[in-house]
């Protein structure tokens, strides 16, 4: 008992070495999920950010038909990295809406003459209410959508060439 | 012009290019609102900071989040109505004020256990004192 008693403070500082020393090699992940997943997606009705294409209502997102919905401004930097692979998307016959985070039509339209335009219908979002009703917490993020308005799937940050076959295969799935 | 002139600018930085929200940086007209709101906003993680609370932090989201808040005080809602609200968006993460439940449990029973721990250790060595 007395050697035990010796040991213990011991054994109780390396187990909490060993906890802070895997804390540091392996940090914790820093994205914040959304609760979202799984649940019907919010009511919401957003104006056109545009001229010449509708804004976004939750309605236009239960359909039927599984789509995109991504999250993105003109402002923000990563969003012009993924366009491309956004096009690509819409090419594969994917339908993509979108919600303008605080941004204004011009920032927008030059946004989408500089990167391409695969979107459907874009909803101006302009003190991010519709972003926090859906648990996201930045731009970009893409969310999928099944027919029923269900969100099967969150990505957060840019959508890369990697990740096309992952969201091409979960708007399939959705189906 | 004006209006040329305005496409040919290119945000160089990741900001909104929009002023925020009404209520992000003023405050309500009524004091116990806005005290409640204020109150609300202390316990509420910033999602993009995580270390900081809406109400310490200066980032764009955390302003439209304190605009959320104000706003639906002023509606008249519950504090902790517009708590469950965030929860069910972002997981009790979003939150100072952990409710109870599996996971959180230890953060409630520790503090009860050590205490008693303590007063056991006090109470033998006072004991042994006296004797």
């Amino acid at each position: 008992m007395k050697r035990f008693a010796l040991w213990a403070p011991l054994a109780i500082f390396a187990l909490l070495f060993a906890v802070v020393a895997s804390g540091l090699f392996r940090p914790a992940e820093k994205v914040v999920r959304s609760a979202m997943v799984g649940k019907p997606i919010p009511d919401f009705a957003l104006p056109a950010m545009v001229p010449g294409k509708p804004g976004l209502t939750s309605a236009s997102l239960r359909q039927g038909q599984p789509r995109l919905l991504n999250v993105f401004a003109s402002w923000c930097i990563p969003c012009i990295a993924e366009a491309p692979q956004l096009m690509r998307l819409k090419a594969m016959g994917i339908p993509i809406d979108a919600i303008a985070i605080r941004d204004t039509a011009p920032a927008i339209a030059g946004f989408l003459r500089r990167n391409g335009d695969p979107y459907a219908r874009i909803g101006s979002d302009r003190a991010s209410q519709v972003q926090l009703a859906l648990g996201s917490s930045g731009v970009p993020e893409t969310f999928v959508v099944d027919g029923r308005g269900i969100v099967v799937k969150q990505i957060i940050g840019d959508i890369r060439p990697e990740n096309i076959a992952e969201i091409a295969q979960a708007v399939k799935d959705a189906r | 012009m004006l209006a040329a002139l305005l496409l040919c600018i290119v945000p160089a930085a990741a900001q909104p290019v929009t002023p925020p929200a009404r209520y992000a940086n003023v405050q309500l007209a009524d004091p116990a609102k806005e005290q409640s709101a204020r109150a609300l906003m202390e316990t509420l993680r910033c999602l993009v900071c995580q270390g900081q609370s809406i109400a310490d932090s200066d980032a764009d989201m955390a302003a439209d989040m304190r605009a959320l808040v104000r706003e639906r005080i002023e509606r008249g809602e519950k504090p902790a109505s517009i708590r469950d609200w965030l929860i069910a968006r972002y997981g009790d993460y979003v939150t100072y004020d952990p409710p109870l439940s599996g996971l959180t449990w230890p953060l409630w029973l520790a503090p009860m256990l050590l205490l008693g721990i303590g007063g056991w250790i006090a109470r033998s060595s006072f004991r042994r004192r006296t004797r």
